[in-house]
């Protein structure tokens, strides 16, 4: 199963992230992994958050163009060559990854959270079935 | 010592340029009645008739006609001949993406390069000058214009168009042009460049340039002027009129003369659209009198300016015109090329996009920016950099192919654009001129 990650825009000059980080944390939301991916005149801000319907609504009420995008958490061992199993299927598979980006600090010490936007998320889920990996939830994203 | 073109016409007497005037005007009208369904539609409207028109103290019983006219009757519906008798069109931005096309037949080219080649007479050109034009060729009437003018002159000319600084400044420098006819901004740039390359008003071989298309102040004149070694010449036009040379400067350089024998000047209230008196400022209406094809009757141009019969040093009788001090519409001038805001709008809402937006205009350099500003919408967004960019780069395309100059496209944050009384302000432009 994927998640729910608000991909939000913001224009690239100073004080714009800030902007959206006080929204959020005015209204309690509790972020779990944040990424941006720039360019010279604008960015991308993909967040992770306990509640991503409710803090999608909360930034369009507040003026942001926000829009939420399903992508793959899964958590891997945090052990050298854990990503590059994970990859591997995916290689094989021929699953594109468009973007990832990675956090710590989940339920599980010893494990890493990582999250992929791919080419065709149903495709890449199945080929993890039963690889004994964690594909997380949005209700496991709450949980942490 | 002042040298004209056509001497008779362009210093006649008061008198003479009325009888002129009276007799055309009379025949245009019959003309455009019997041949211009859409006008007469306009005159029967307003109640007039071709036996009302006597004289040009009639005029201001005939009805205007707008750039709004333009687009209605777009292509054909203001043809005063038949097709078969025209031989050339150019073309210019209308306000909401309709260019307006205006024809010509023979007799309106050569009267219109007539007209250029008062214009560069006047700028002290004579079968012995080397005449450069650096206006764009193409639809854009600047190129096509002086190039006919320098043509009746007998001025070698070298039609370099527009753009490649570096071979023009080759063609002045190799074949010793003595006249450069291009927008005032381009003069500055290529003075600039020159003057990088190392070269000092005295090594230059330009002596006068005719400059136009755009807004210019006389601070940009004589840096112009001084980085050339030229004496820099005004030039005014427009496409609905035939083009360049509507009205040009003289020596004396007190405003530009409009060629009378063709074209009846008024300046009228923008608001009431009554006629007001010689010296007031105004906004400056047209009747062409002795074109055939677009015969545009009563056209406001929009322009901001004041008309001045006081006798002129040159020895020209023709009325004069103040440089347009501003536009009664908000038309911008950029880079020489007409931009309406609400082409802008047309082409965002063609690409499914809301019309929230901001022009930003600057002169860098001598160089017109042109930046627009669009608010993202949910509709532009998706969670993909290179989706965005391409999206951005379409609507560029977009802007490009309707206006015909590039401009910068930024995206940028919702609502994020200034409102004043809850209005948006569509137009910022920070050019001091």
């Amino acid at each position: 199963m994927s998640i729910k990650q608000i991909s939000v825009f913001l224009e690239n000059k100073p004080g714009q992230l800030k902007k959206m980080t006080s929204v959020l944390a005015q209204h309690q939301i509790d972020m779990r992994a944040l990424s941006i991916a720039e360019t010279k005149d604008f960015g991308i801000a993909r967040v992770v958050v306990d509640d991503a319907y409710e803090a999608a609504n909360i930034l369009k009420e507040n003026v942001f163009v926000a829009s939420l995008t399903s992508v793959l958490a899964v958590a891997i061992p945090d052990e050298p060559g854990g990503l590059d199993k994970l990859l591997d299927v995916f290689d094989k598979a021929k699953v594109n990854i468009e973007y990832m980006y990675a956090f710590l600090g989940g339920k599980e010490a010893d494990h890493a959270c990582m999250i992929f936007r791919v080419g065709d998320t149903k495709a890449a889920e199945s080929r993890l079935q039963g690889l004994g990996l964690h594909i997380m939830s949005n209700e496991d994203i709450a949980d942490l | 010592m002042e040298r004209y073109y056509q001497e008779t016409i362009e210093c006649a007497s008061r008198e003479e340029i009325v009888r002129i005037q009276n007799e055309r005007l009379v025949a245009q009208i019959r003309r455009v009645w019997d041949n211009v369904p859409y006008y007469r539609k306009k005159m029967e409207a307003k109640g007039v008739a071709p036996e009302d028109i006597h004289s040009i103290e009639d005029l201001s019983k005939l009805p205007f006609l707008s750039k709004d006219d333009l687009r209605t009757a777009y292509p054909y519906g203001l043809l005063g001949k038949p097709l078969k008798e025209c031989v050339r069109i150019q073309s210019t931005s209308g306000t909401t993406g309709k260019r307006v096309v205006a024809f010509y037949t023979q007799h309106d080219i050569d009267l219109w390069e007539e007209c250029c080649a008062r214009a560069i007479t006047a700028a002290g050109g004579t079968d012995e000058d080397v005449c450069q034009v650096s206006y764009g060729y193409g639809l854009f009437t600047g190129g096509p214009g002086l190039n006919g003018g320098s043509h009746k002159v007998g001025c070698l000319t070298i039609p370099t168009s527009s753009g490649n600084t570096d071979r023009q400044i080759m063609f002045i420098m190799d074949l010793k042009a003595t006249i450069l006819c291009c927008t005032p901004s381009y003069a500055a740039y290529l003075g600039e460049r020159m003057r990088e390359m190392g070269y000092g008003p005295d090594d230059i071989p330009l002596k006068a340039g005719i400059f136009g298309a755009e807004a210019w102040s006389e601070e940009m004149r004589r840096e112009i002027e001084s980085t050339l070694g030229i004496k820099a010449y005004d030039i005014y036009g427009l496409t609905e009129l035939s083009g360049p040379g509507v009205a040009f400067e003289c020596s004396a350089q007190g405003g530009m003369h409009i060629n009378e024998d063709h074209f009846i000047a008024e300046i009228i209230d923008p608001d009431t659209g009554e006629v007001l008196p010689e010296g007031t400022q105004g906004e400056l209406v047209f009747t062409a009198i002795d074109k055939e094809a677009f015969p545009m009757i009563r056209y406001r141009t929009r322009d901001i300016c004041t008309l001045t019969r006081e006798k002129c040093s040159c020895g020209r009788t023709h009325v004069r015109m103040s440089k347009p001090k501003g536009r009664s519409d908000d038309m911008l001038i950029i880079r020489g090329v007409n931009v309406f805001p609400s082409q802008i709008e047309t082409v965002l809402l063609n690409h499914g996009y809301a019309a929230n937006y901001q022009i930003i205009v600057d002169r860098v350099n001598n160089t017109d920016t042109f930046d627009v500003q669009v608010e993202m919408t949910p509709e532009m967004f998706t969670d993909n950099v290179g989706e965005i960019e391409e999206r951005q780069k379409k609507l560029s395309d977009g802007l490009k192919s309707m206006l015909g100059i590039k401009a910068k496209v930024s995206l940028v944050s919702p609502k994020s654009i200034a409102r004043s009384e809850g209005k948006a302000v569509r137009v910022i432009d920070k050019r001091k001129i």
